[in-house]
């Protein structure tokens, strides 16, 4: 056992700490610090920026674009860009569909998609969840009807983030009506987001935002090319993609990210006659969180490190830790920046600065970070679905 | 980074569970605590025939030259079995004091002795009102000839009664609270003025209060620096938390291990009460526990060997907050979960809870240490 870091590791994090120094466009690295949403034009060009470097889909096999590099190092990379920070890329494609594709699409598909995924050509979305599927996500209910070369699709799926910027969509539908069990009548879609007889409707959420939308399928045609894998085999591919969704959902340097932005503003707000830094309760828990996020973070570096010794494609069960707490932790530092703005969290964003006030600008996103942060602990499998897992998964109840 | 045991750490892991896997279960353990010191002398041996109590001391002293990692292993053996021996106070705080302290004729004369098992060691350090504080001592170490005259009373002092040799700490200048002028010495357990009154503790452990009046040592009886002994003192029981927090994440694991296997064959209501979801619910949170208490001591783990004294002590320091309070939700739950039988001194999940709760308030609490980073900015503050 050697906790440290190797003499190579070390370098390699600051041969990327120096790339994202430089390469973050100072607009979009200003937008990440303040908590403000990025534009599809930041993202695409953040995703170019990175695939020119050869960086797009480190954890791709390299034939595909990825650079080879092990855990440890994946691990490092992502930590440095959330720390640098620079945008994530779009999940749904780099880390949901694609390692999806990789492994169960034709060759055909492989080539068309994954180069456009990787330089971001094409924006993804997810269309799993429906109005009735949620946590039992088993029980959705959008159909997809054989007839001649396309399947024809009806139904309605929910909470899809980003539909409105999206060009394709994946989806899980369902192909056949009397399958033995739920599971196995379920297949992986690809959809055209221009087809005919989609309609995509937003959903504003608590803080405001347009993140997440309604997509109706009304009579759309799909092409029978552009099913992923066997007909009604898409739960495993589905199940598949939720376990990758999993392992880089703590995000911790993100949480870091924010720590150190919380430490910047708590300098300069002031209570009782001084900086709320000195504050002794407020310190204290600051330092609680912080504990809890060296803890996970080494956690996290154990689940990578043990990477090797899995199955491929086998999600470890206690990475369903790193969402559980990792969530919370990221709920914990959005509350850490309430407590520090305290009263000035009140004004809302009206979207017309007037330049005279220049905390005005962005200590309106403080609450709203706070309230879209609730969705952490929600989405990507329930942090109680995530206690039912390590129940089942870890302890054998 | 590798967070793979090592071929020899797998071995050493592997002869020490074996050993109490074999040799110290529950039952064992209830007759080694009824033996007339209260630990059995048997068990001892056997430590010292598997090589345990020479681990972490240098080669050149006739140890095995171990590091911290290998006593996060043995720690963490001995709390999944609870061993009552005096591993920490002889090995890990006496041993501590003598590799970081001793010079060669106080290293030649006591690690021999405890190598071999004959010697054990205990840390007199916690007085009346000194609470956490290392620097608060006022047992007074004067000045006589060459050698010193120690007077004060020290409290909770494990493996008091059956200890042959003291490292105490006390006063050679100053004022009560002040950091210079903490001396620390060795002082035989039958020198002239010490008596040690013995008493179990809550977690079926020993201790004793120890008076030392009028206690005349020579010179040579000074570890380190008489005047300015306390960086010392901290690092060493900097290393005993680390230890302490080993066994707990090693107690921990038992305590949940036994609780999940009881969820699994209690039945009510018709079945077992692990078909409870509230129940699953619990014993996953108390997983997470678990690990990041884990997580996090091996963090502290590797910081007992950082150069900068500071930085080793935030880490440790925020290892034993994380370590807190999980072994709280951890020792709580178990009970919890056991019902009416978690009650009972009969049954072992209860001495797992017992011997977390005295771990918590060893050598600081979480809110003790919370304290002390938040006193310095926070962990992340560079
Ligand atoms: C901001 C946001 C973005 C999202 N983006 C997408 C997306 O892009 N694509 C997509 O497909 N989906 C997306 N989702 C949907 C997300 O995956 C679901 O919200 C999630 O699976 C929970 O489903 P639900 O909302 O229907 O809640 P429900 O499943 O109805 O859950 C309600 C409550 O019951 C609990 N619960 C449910 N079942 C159990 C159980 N068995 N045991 C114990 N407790 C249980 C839940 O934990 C929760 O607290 C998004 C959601 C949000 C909030």
């Amino acid at each position: 056992m050697d906790l440290s870091y190797s003499k190579e590791e070390v370098a390699f994090r600051q041969e990327v700490r120096d790339f994202f120094k430089t390469a973050v466009p100072a607009e979009t690295r200003k937008k990440l610090q303040e908590g403000r949403h990025l534009s599809k034009e930041d993202m695409v060009t953040w995703q170019r920026i990175l695939n020119k470097k050869g960086w797009a889909v480190p954890h791709w096999p390299k034939e595909w674009g990825g650079t080879g590099w092990d855990a440890v190092k994946l691990y490092i990379f992502n930590e440095e860009l959330q720390l640098a920070p620079a945008p994530q890329p779009l999940a749904f494609g780099v880390n949901m569909l694609g390692p999806v594709l990789f492994n169960v699409a034709n060759e055909e598909q492989k080539k068309y998609y994954l180069p456009r995924i990787a330089n971001l050509d094409d924006w993804w979305c997810q269309g799993f969840s429906e109005p009735g599927a949620g946590s039992d996500l088993a029980s959705l209910k959008t159909k997809a009807e054989r007839k001649g070369d396309v399947y024809v699709v009806n139904g309605q799926k929910t909470w899809t983030t980003l539909a409105q910027h999206a060009d394709w969509i994946f989806c899980l539908v369902r192909t056949d009506p009397n399958a033995k069990n739920r599971q196995s009548g379920i297949s992986f879609l690809l959809v055209d987001m221009k087809s005919r007889g989609i309609t995509v409707r937003p959903i504003i959420t608590i803080d405001g935002g347009h993140e997440v939308n309604e997509v109706f399928f009304d009579n759309v045609e799909v092409p029978v090319a552009n099913l992923v894998g066997e007909e009604n085999k898409g739960w495993d591919y589905g199940k598949f993609l939720l376990g990758n969704e999993r392992t880089g959902i703590a995000r911790i340097g993100a949480s870091k990210e924010r720590l150190r932005r919380i430490r910047q503003l708590a300098a300069q707000v002031q209570s009782g006659g001084k900086p709320i830094i000195e504050d002794q309760r407020f310190l204290e828990k600051l330092t609680a969180v912080e504990i809890e996020l060296k803890a996970l973070e080494m956690n996290q570096m154990r689940v990578v490190a043990g990477e090797k010794h899995r199955e491929k494609g086998k999600p470890d069960p206690a990475s369903s830790i790193l969402k559980i707490k990792g969530s919370e932790l990221q709920q914990a530092t959005t509350e850490l920046m309430m407590d520090v703005i305290g009263p000035f969290a009140a004004p809302a964003n009206t979207g017309e600065s007037d330049g005279s006030n220049e905390l005005d600008d962005w200590t309106t996103m403080i609450a709203p970070g706070y309230f879209n942060y609730r969705k952490v602990s929600i989405y990507g499998g329930s942090n109680e679905i995530q206690r039912n897992i390590i129940a089942k998964a870890v302890l054998g109840l | 980074m590798d967070f793979d045991l090592s071929e020899e750490q797998r071995l050493l892991k592997d002869s020490v569970e074996g050993l109490l896997n074999d040799g110290y279960d529950f039952e064992q353990r209830k007759k080694n605590i009824a033996a007339k010191k209260g630990w059995s002398d048997d068990a001892w041996k056997k430590f010292a025939e598997q090589g345990l109590l020479g681990l972490p001391f240098a080669e050149a002293d006739g140890g095995f030259g171990a590091g911290a990692i290998e006593t996060m292993i043995v720690m963490e053996a001995m709390g999944k079995a609870l061993v009552v021996e005096p591993y920490l106070a002889t090995v890990v705080i006496g041993g501590g004091f003598l590799r970081h302290g001793g010079s060669d004729a106080q290293r030649q004369a006591h690690i021999p002795s405890i190598i071999d098992g004959s010697k054990t060691l205990a840390f007199a350090q916690l007085e009346k009102n000194s609470r956490y504080d290392l620097g608060d001592v006022a047992t007074a170490a004067k000045k006589k000839g060459s050698g010193y005259v120690i007077s004060g009373e020290k409290f909770v002092v494990a493996n008091g009664e059956t200890a042959d040799t003291f490292v105490v700490t006390a006063r050679t200048k100053g004022g009560q609270r002040d950091r210079a002028g903490v001396g620390v010495f060795l002082v035989p357990a039958d020198a002239k003025g010490v008596r040690a009154k013995g008493y179990p503790t809550q977690d079926g452990l020993r201790a004793a209060n120890v008076t030392f009046e009028q206690v005349e040592v020579g010179a040579d009886a000074a570890l380190g620096d008489p005047e300015n002994g306390l960086p010392l003192v901290e690092r060493v029981v900097d290393e005993a938390r680390i230890a302490l927090c080993s066994e707990a994440v090693g107690a921990m694991d038992e305590s949940l291990k036994t609780t999940i296997e009881y969820l699994k064959t209690r039945q009510q209501f018709g079945q077992n009460i692990g078909k409870f979801q509230a129940l699953q619910h619990r014993g996953s949170d108390m997983f997470v526990a678990l690990e990041q208490a884990r997580g996090i001591t091996m963090y502290g783990t590797m910081a007992v060997s950082y150069d900068n004294a500071e930085e080793r002590a935030t880490a440790i320091a925020a290892t034993k907050v994380q370590v807190g309070r999980s072994l709280k939700y951890i020792g709580q739950q178990s009970i919890q979960l056991h019902g009416g039988v978690g009650m009972t001194m009969e049954y072992k999940i209860g001495h797992y809870f017992k011997r977390l709760t005295m771990i918590e308030s060893t050598f600081g609490d979480a809110d003790y240490h919370l304290r002390r980073i938040a006193a310095q900015g926070g962990l992340f503050k560079n």
